[in-house]
């Protein structure tokens, strides 16, 4: 049959929605291989030159970790450079455990006042203003903490007022908004059964809050506050302002100290590149990296574990 | 294969009926042979075997999760990224279910339209124009009449003919079907599967989507799912009744209704089961 | 303590903790606007910058802010869209897929200071842009993707499967499919996505000291010629951004009123915000308003 031909060719000739479809899925599998690429240069780059300080300068990675001056120009007593990072990665920590301390029980609280006890203020009031905050340039933190904070903390612990404690509170500041509005999140997404079964039980709000909603949105509210470490422990600028910038083991709260972010944005610009102490601090953005990747990981087993509950 | 109204010659296992068409004045334009589906490793169809004549109405009866929209969806190989569809479907002789045949070519001959009412986020003219648009009509004068055919034909006209500016999404549920169907036949196409079409329309809305497949017939073949028996006994000339993932009988809409020959299929169309 | 008594303890105590919440974060915008709109000025936002005397603007930094952000945004939207399409359209649910999901929640996760060292080794450096304005883009645009893609895949997300086989059914691919008929209607999700984002690049500073720079170099605004230096539209340039600006000054403090210029810098650049959030909440819905209504 002729006509039976006709609409097989037809049919078999590949159409113009054909040939998009293939235009298309290679233009949009490009630019997600492009992400892709990025997330690998930056990996590669900042770990080739990260480890260059260990393969190149012949530092030892016990030395950087545990050596307590940071003072990559002089040679040391045993003859080999300063390069000891434990004042920042100390510094790190301390802040970011800090701030976490004290932003967890009020983000928490606030979501719960959000979500739990009223829920009109909290969508009327809380959560525009939460969201706004997240936004709010780091910088700007850190110019307030610096024309307030930082005072403050003089006027009552005297010194400077940089430190450890105004990297804390500014960093606090910072953080909350974000952990209330993801343990917002973490809260709305209890099913609603869950409360009025405990209600019907007989307990009281806060005994069902506390037992019941509180214990299903742990992983959730775990998350917000891994997430809030990661911000903090990656925040530059804001901290760098306040902190005092003295590359020394913290040994108060309100003395000068630095992160490994205040170290490398004072410090990149006055060094040149492949000497040995440009090359330390990319160590220690390749050390920020890595907590970095820690934290990601750590937020996708908290998540696994939710999901396997 | 089953040849024949004869019931005894049936697998031993289970009843069946499946009739073969003779109709010269509506040939067969579309059957499918040996087709099953896959969801996964999971059988969802054993065996389709049926044939559809031109420009008749065939309903898909069963009950749910009986194959019947699975069966629908393979035609126009809508199914093709979540399911393996093997076996054939023999479009006027050619077997579309190969992989070498352009879908969308195809599925301009053979058109769909779903149990959801799923009108663009566009107007009204642009719902039916714009995929005119793209495979190059253009030509105002050439649209305006297509979108003005096509919404007649599908008894939306008169409705619509002084908002066709207007978002398509502000359209009531029966209007949106409509301009569903309307949507589908601007594209001329050969065969239309509609997909349990008014399940979600009020009784009014559902009696004037008959009327209009009713005169659609005149010009597409129609092949409808529906979970409304009344449904099918009004609008169609054949119907096929599916049951476990298989084609259980299939004759005319009349020996269904008033003769079934299998027992399951009896049970069903009298609202014993399903 | 009986369980009443102790649940209106509890339940005043989490009053106390929002309250007090409340008040660190209106005090916080209070500070920042209360300080900084005295400082606001038609000069203050349009005259450059001096460097050892009172009485400068911001004029460049602010016109600086806005160019990185435009173009920033062009280079990003196109790729974030794409992948964001291959994501949620194409992708099918492998381990493949999986890494490349992490691969890009690894990137949204990245400290903004880490990208930007990546952007001044890889661009600055070994690409010899120096700092420019063109460095300072690509920086922001690392920093922008990852957010962004997940932000356009969820607006896909809000639109039904009905949509797109509608579109399937209708002879059309995929690519026509999501061109045509998802993206339309998405629209008004991913603008608001996109304004949202915008407000991110523009206050982000530690992506930019090392690919931008931090020196705003005079302007000529009559010169829209982009390849000369001082033309406003060289994408070659220098350009410190208003909030590298805020960073620059407070730390180097060679300018008198450092404090000043700071306060209004902050106020800029929140009121931006602000205006940025507005938009994106209205232009949202009233896009989506005109879709649906007749």
């Amino acid at each position: 049959m002729k006509t039976t031909e006709q609409l097989e060719a037809k049919l078999k000739r590949r159409s113009k929605a054909a040939k998009l479809e293939i235009w298309g899925r290679l233009i949009s599998l490009t630019a997600l291989m492009l992400i892709v690429a990025v997330v690998v240069a930056i990996i590669g780059f900042v770990a080739s030159k990260g480890i260059a300080t260990f393969t190149s300068n012949h530092v030892s990675l016990w030395d950087f970790l545990s050596g307590k001056s940071w003072n990559p120009g002089v040679n040391g007593a045993n003859g080999k450079p300063e390069v000891g990072a434990l004042p920042m990665i100390v510094g790190s920590f301390l802040i970011t455990i800090l701030s976490a301390i004290v932003a967890t029980p009020f983000a928490i609280g606030t979501a719960v006042f959000m979500n739990e006890i009223s829920p009109n203020k909290g969508a009327k009031i809380l959560q525009p203003v939460t969201e706004l905050l997240v936004g709010i340039p780091s910088v700007v933190y850190g110019f307030i903490g610096l024309s307030v904070v930082v005072p403050t903390t003089r006027a009552i612990f005297g010194g400077s007022g940089f430190g450890i404690l105004s990297g804390t509170c500014v960093l606090f500041v910072m953080i909350l908004p974000t952990v209330t509005s993801m343990s917002a999140d973490a809260l709305r997404a209890v099913p609603r059964y869950y409360r009025e079964a405990s209600l019907a039980l007989g307990a009281t709000q806060w005994q069902t809050i506390y037992k019941v909603v509180l214990r299903a949105a742990t992983p959730g509210l775990m998350t917000a506050v891994v997430f809030g470490m990661a911000r903090a422990f990656g925040e530059a600028l804001a901290v760098q302002m306040v902190i005092g910038n003295a590359a020394l083991m913290p040994n108060s709260l309100v003395s000068p100290s630095a992160t490994l972010t205040s170290v490398l944005t004072t410090g990149i610009g006055n060094t040149v590149m492949g000497s040995l102490q440009n090359n330390a601090l990319w160590s220690l953005a390749l050390v920020l990296l890595f907590m970095s990747l820690v934290f990601n990981l750590i937020i996708r087993l908290i998540g696994r574990k939710g999901r396997l509950q | 294969m089953f040849v024949n109204n004869d019931v005894k010659n049936a697998m031993a296992m289970e009843e069946r009926h499946v009739i073969k068409l003779s109709d010269p004045d509506h040939p067969v334009i579309l059957s499918t042979e040996d087709l099953h589906v896959y969801y996964g490793k999971k059988e969802a169809l054993f065996e389709g075997d049926l044939e559809f004549a031109s420009n008749q109405i065939t309903a898909l009866i069963g009950p749910s999760g009986s194959g019947k929209s699975t069966y629908l969806r393979s035609l126009n190989r809508m199914n093709d990224r979540i399911a393996t569809v093997t076996g054939k479907i023999m479009y006027r002789g050619v077997d579309i279910n190969q992989p070498s045949i352009d879908v969308y070519e195809m599925r301009r001959r053979v058109g769909m339209v779903f149990q959801r009412p799923n009108p663009f986020a566009k107007s009204i003219y642009d719902n039916i124009a714009f995929a005119l648009r793209l495979r190059g009509v253009t030509g105002k004068h050439k649209l305006d009449e297509i979108v003005e055919t096509s919404l007649k034909q599908a008894a939306l006209w008169d409705q619509v003919k002084d908002d066709l500016n207007k978002s398509a999404l502000a359209l009531s549920g029966g209007q949106a079907q409509r301009l569903c169907i309307a949507r589908a036949i601007a594209i001329k196409p050969d065969i239309l599967l509609l997909d349990e079409p008014a399940s979600a329309l009020d009784p009014v809305s559902t009696g004037q989507l008959e009327d209009t497949l009713l005169s659609l017939k005149e010009h597409y073949t129609i092949i409808i799912v529906t979970h409304n028996m009344q449904q099918a006994a009004r609008i169609s000339e054949y119907t096929a009744f599916f049951n476990q993932g298989r084609v259980l009988e299939y004759d005319t809409t009349s020996h269904i209704f008033t003769n079934p020959s299998v027992q399951v299929t009896s049970d069903y169309v009298s609202g014993n089961f399903g | 303590m009986n369980s009443k008594t102790q649940n209106k303890i509890a339940i005043g105590g989490l009053y106390g903790i929002a309250g007090l919440v409340v008040l660190i974060l209106l005090a916080l915008l209070g500070y920042i606007l209360v300080s900084g709109v005295p400082q606001l000025s038609w000069h203050f936002l349009t005259a450059p910058g001096k460097a050892f005397l009172k009485g400068g603007g911001v004029g460049i930094q602010l016109y600086n802010s806005f160019y990185l952000l435009i173009l920033a945004m062009l280079i990003s939207f196109p790729i974030a869209l794409g992948a964001a399409i291959y994501l949620y359209e194409y992708a099918k649910d492998n381990w493949v897929t999986t890494t490349i999901r992490t691969a890009i929640e690894i990137l949204s996760s990245l400290p903004s200071v880490v990208v930007g060292l990546f952007g001044f080794l890889f661009f600055v450096v070994k690409l010899h842009l120096g700092f420019s304005i063109l460095s300072g883009a690509f920086a922001l645009t690392f920093f922008n993707l990852p957010l962004l893609t997940r932000s356009i895949e969820d607006s896909l997300r809000t639109i039904s499967d009905v949509q797109r086989e509608g579109g399937l059914a209708l002879g059309l691919s995929r690519w026509e499919t999501v061109t045509r008929v998802i993206l339309p209607a998405a629209v008004p999700s991913i603008l608001t996505g996109v304004i949202l984002s915008a407000g991110r690049v523009f206050g982000e500073a530690a992506a930019l000291i090392y690919t931008a720079g931090q020196s705003a170099p005079a302007l000529d605004f009559t010169d829209w010629n982009p390849f000369n230096i001082s033309s406003p539209l060289n994408p070659m340039r220098p350009a410190e951004t208003l909030a590298v600006h805020i960073w620059k000054i407070n730390s180097e403090g060679i300018m008198p009123d450092a404090k000043a210029i700071s306060s209004g810098s902050s106020a800029v650049l929140v009121i931006a915000i602000l205006l940025f959030n507005f938009a994106a909440r209205y232009l949202g819905k009233r896009l989506y308003k005109r879709l649906t209504s007749a």
